[in-house]
């Protein structure tokens, strides 16, 4: 456990990818099976306990600490392995015999096989016997929270490189493997053979897309590209193939490769064709596609009721054909795959699938235009459900990850406001014990006069530098503390103006201010500009108005 | 006399109404008692200020010579009257010359720490525990996620990684007042015997810590050296130009980071640091609970830092303790970073 503990933290604190790849391989190569086939599953997220919750976790420290003082560290921290690895007391009573600290197959293995009950007692046995490292590295993986930098993607990349393998092999075998993977470490060492993959519907690595920017046009030639809304609804490979037996098996997978079928009941029937589709899960009312809004209400039940099925039906709709039965398809040009995918659709001929329409344009600025009135463009009723448009070359390959050049994705441009910080609170993660999420507000005219509300909250938008700059601001104008909250000055001459960007906006009985806002950060910091100046309450209302009047004119068309 | 109104937290600092002095003050005053040369408790500008020799040193090595209108060097154990009040200067065991300031009225004594660690540090005069009525307390790392270890096995971890990267410069970033030093110190204990290069910014300080008798080896700056001869040794920085172009100098470079944040490992990824060294010059939990209890007082004072979590240990233990909100030093090392990067600018 140490040993991969080590592993853990150094992989922390390496920001280099070939750096990580080589800690990595030299970690598989170093640690026997079958502990690195448990760390290879740890990594790529192949294992989960049901049972350490962080509630245990916090009951484990608080019976050992000061819960006043666990509470103020977590929040120091901001993460609750480490804070109750740094905080964990040295063990009361040294033992006589000092076990040995446990190996990571000791814990994967106990941890499977261990009740309920038992659990507290043996994880506390095991902190007491492991070093901080140690302490922090099992509490991550028994919590099963490793944020640690690594993809899934690169972990199986190091372990191909073992074997001098290209990682897309390993990639194609990997849904049919199980921890420890003693078979594909066999494998990559030369010492057996290849792993088959038996799943009759696996899963294929998904392929992405950068965000242009306005300098990439000059370089591009529109002819070779086509275009397609881009949905803001959940992408998705449905998956369908016969297993040994003839029968038909279906899977949805998430982008990362997570099996979410169970989650869809309603959709699986639709799929009854042997294929890969890569597509955009929606919800679909009576012909209209409903905004991410809606669609996040039916996301995350863990049971599916008749009715939540009734009230969002979901819609799958489909971009790409990855398999058409026996064939991968995934080697020919997308022109060509979209072809295979629009017979693919009409054969199916599933009122739950349709086809992703493609946007006809001549030139970049036609396409502009497109992207800036989708409902004019041929999105028509379904336009409040574009983010953007997509655009992919003709004659790229389905190629997995993120390939230079080949998709790009053009969002649509956000709504900008001048707000004014308000409160600041500190980060978690990466961005813990700084001054990273604050609250800002907009001005009304109140009881007292003019006076700030609150509108929202952001995280992220803003560089490593700009994070320094409002962090030491913050220090600087605490007017108040509440607990974790930094009151910070917010006066008409005196305070920090920050440009937020954000998606749209949703009326809200959570906010004081009656709105909340999609998708919000901090796009740029006016220092040039005195809070006085900030925007008010009344633009962002004139801006919900306008956004329900289409609503209401769009669903008339219907 | 009640010890609020001995001393008592105004805009400008620490104030001592009976005896009309500031302590560390952040603004100009007629006269200044100061702890330690940081730039945050040690500011230029006031009328009198009284500090130990080397702190005046220090001063003046930032600010010029006419840093204050007055200066009057104390020492160690020498007791100074003001009215009806005396102070006394204490070692602190922070860096060169740090001093907490025993202030006494009538039967009260109340014992300033400034900034200060129990732990041993073989550039500067060990902390004295100081039997007070009052403790003034810092609480920099005053949180129980805060435990420092051994000092001497982080440089140990450095000496390793030096060896395991022959073709790799080390670049470590430690303030340049104190950290500096007790690294070079630690790694001449640990038998590390290569010249050590230092950037521009930490050279006057080092220097006059070796006039002051601390043997630190031999040092050379790492100004002018060709890149390919940095291949495999060690250079000390302010923890800004870690991160800046003035890397580019180094091969393949190593950023370390010596200081008590590195316990947190999301603090050193946000510096993009690659091996963390947790050395601190600052008390840590368990050196911060355990000075409290040991100098007797019934009462504790708790400022900059995690104050919070220190009051309610205090108050845990049945000690009268309450925040003092002193604007200026909430964040030190922060500070010293700022003023060093100020300083690196005037240099570059």
């Amino acid at each position: 456990m140490n040993r991969f503990a080590e592993l853990l933290n150094r992989l922390g604190y390496e920001s280099g990818r070939n750096n990580k790849l080589r800690l990595l391989e030299a970690y598989f190569r170093e640690v026997g099976d079958p502990d690195r086939g448990y760390a290879l599953a740890a990594l790529t997220g192949a294992l989960s306990f049901k049972h350490a919750k962080p509630g245990l976790i916090r009951d484990l420290i608080n019976d050992r600490a000061d819960p006043v003082l666990f509470g103020l560290s977590y929040d120091y921290v901001g993460d609750l392995s480490e804070t109750v690895a740094l905080m964990w007391p040295k063990a009361a009573s040294p033992l006589a015999h000092n076990p040995p600290p446990p190996t990571l197959t000791e814990v994967v293995t106990t941890l499977r096989t261990l009740g309920k009950m038992e659990l507290p007692k043996q994880l506390a046995r095991w902190l007491d016997e492991l070093d901080e490292t140690g302490r922090w590295a099992l509490l991550k993986l028994v919590t099963g929270a490793m944020r640690i930098g690594i993809s899934s993607r690169l972990a199986k990349t190091a372990a191909a490189a073992l074997g001098n393998k290209d990682p897309h092999e390993v990639e194609l075998i990997w849904p049919g493997l199980t921890p420890p993977y003693v078979e594909l470490f066999a494998w990559l060492e030369g010492r057996g053979d290849k792993p088959v993959n038996l799943d009759p519907a696996p899963f294929r690595p998904v392929m992405l897309a950068h965000a242009i920017e306005d300098s990439d046009f000059a370089s591009l030639d529109s002819a070779d590209y086509v275009a397609e809304w881009k949905w803001d609804g959940i992408r998705v490979q449905a998956v369908a193939g016969r297993d040994t037996r003839g029968h038909l098996q279906v899977r949805l997978y998430s982008r990362t490769g997570e099996d979410i079928t169970r989650s869809f009941p309603d959709l699986t029937p639709s799929l009854h064709l042997p294929g890969a589709i890569d597509g955009e899960l929606l919800v679909v009312r009576e012909g209209r596609v409903q905004s991410f809004n809606v669609l996040q209400q039916r996301l995350n039940r863990k049971v599916v009721s008749p009715k939540l099925a009734k009230d969002f039906p979901m819609h799958l709709r489909a971009y790409d054909l990855l398999g058409d039965d026996e064939n991968d398809l995934r080697e020919l040009p997308f022109a060509e795959r979209r072809e295979r995918l629009e017979a693919f659709v009409k054969q199916l001929d599933d009122p739950r699938i349709d086809l992703s329409s493609t946007i006809a344009f001549e030139s970049w600025d036609a396409l502009r235009e497109a992207r800036a009135d989708p409902a004019s463009a041929g999105a028509g009723g379904d336009a409040e459900a574009v983010e953007g448009v997509m655009l992919k070359r003709r004659d790229a390959p389905y190629l997995p990850g993120r390939p230079k050049g080949q998709w790009w994705k053009w969002k649509r441009d956000p709504h900008i406001i001048d707000a004014v910080l308000m409160y600041a609170q500190r980060g978690h993660g990466k961005r813990s014990s700084y001054y990273s999420d604050y609250t800002f507000g907009v001005w009304t005219t109140g009881e007292d006069g003019e006076q700030l509300v609150p509108v929202g909250k952001a995280y992220f938008g803003f560089t490593d530098e700009e994070l320094l700059q409002i962090d030491r601001f913050v220090r600087r104008n605490t007017t108040e503390k509440f607990g974790p909250v930094r009151h910070v000055v917010h006066e008409p001459e005196q305070g920090l103006v920050l440009e937020v960007a954000f998606e749209g906006l949703q009326r809200s009985t959570r906010h004081k201010s009656g709105i909340a806002m999609r998708f919000p950060r901090v796009s740029r910091l006016r220092w040039d500009k005195p809070p006085r100046d900030a925007d008010r309450l009344e633009t962002l209302e004139k801006l919900l108005k306008a956004d329900t009047a289409k609503d209401l004119v769009t669903s008339g068309d219907h | 006399m009640r010890p609020q109104d001995i001393l008592t937290p105004v805009p400008a600092g620490l104030f001592c109404k009976p005896g009309n002095f500031h302590i560390d003050p952040v603004r100009p005053v007629e006269r200044a008692v100061i702890t330690h040369g940081h730039s945050d408790h040690a500011r230029a500008g006031h009328g009198a200020v009284l500090a130990t020799r080397e702190t005046l040193d220090i001063m003046r090595l930032r600010y010029g010579e006419n840093f204050a209108r007055q200066t009057q060097a104390v020492g160690y154990g020498e007791e100074i009257r003001f009215g009806d009040v005396t102070i006394k200067f204490h070692p602190a065991g922070h860096v060169l010359g740090s001093a907490q300031i025993a202030v006494t009225a009538k039967d009260t004594c109340i014992v300033a720490s400034g900034d200060y660690k129990d732990v041993r540090d073989p550039t500067c005069a060990p902390f004295e525990v100081v039997p007070c009525d009052v403790f003034i307390t810092e609480a920099t790392f005053g949180l129980p996620v805060f435990r420092h270890g051994d000092a001497a096995d982080e440089v140990k971890k450095l000496l390793a990684s030096v060896a395991l990267f022959p073709e790799r410069a080390h670049l470590v970033g430690a303030y340049s007042l104190g950290k500096a030093q007790r690294v070079i110190a630690l790694s001449r204990e640990a038998g590390y015997d290569a010249p050590i290069y230092l950037h521009g910014a930490m050279e006057k300080i080092t220097h006059y810590y070796e006039s002051r008798g601390i043997p630190l080896g031999e040092l050379r700056p790492a100004r002018g050296v060709k890149k390919a001869d940095l291949a495999g040794t060690i250079t000390l920085a302010p923890p800004t130009a870690t991160s800046d172009i003035w890397t580019r100098h180094f091969p393949d470079p190593v950023t370390a980071f010596a200081s008590g944040w590195m316990r947190v490992r999301a603090r050193a990824r946000q510096r993009g640091v690659e091996l963390p060294l947790v050395i601190s010059d600052h008390a840590d939990w368990d050196g911060l609970t355990a000075t409290i209890e040991a100098t007797g007082a019934r009462e504790v004072w708790v400022t900059h830092g995690q104050e919070d979590a220190l009051v309610h240990w205090c108050q845990s233990k049945g000690l009268a303790a309450r925040p003092l909100d002193l604007v200026g030093y909430g964040d030190e090392e922060e500070s010293e970073t700022v003023a060093k990067a100020e300083e690196e600018g005037e240099e570059a």
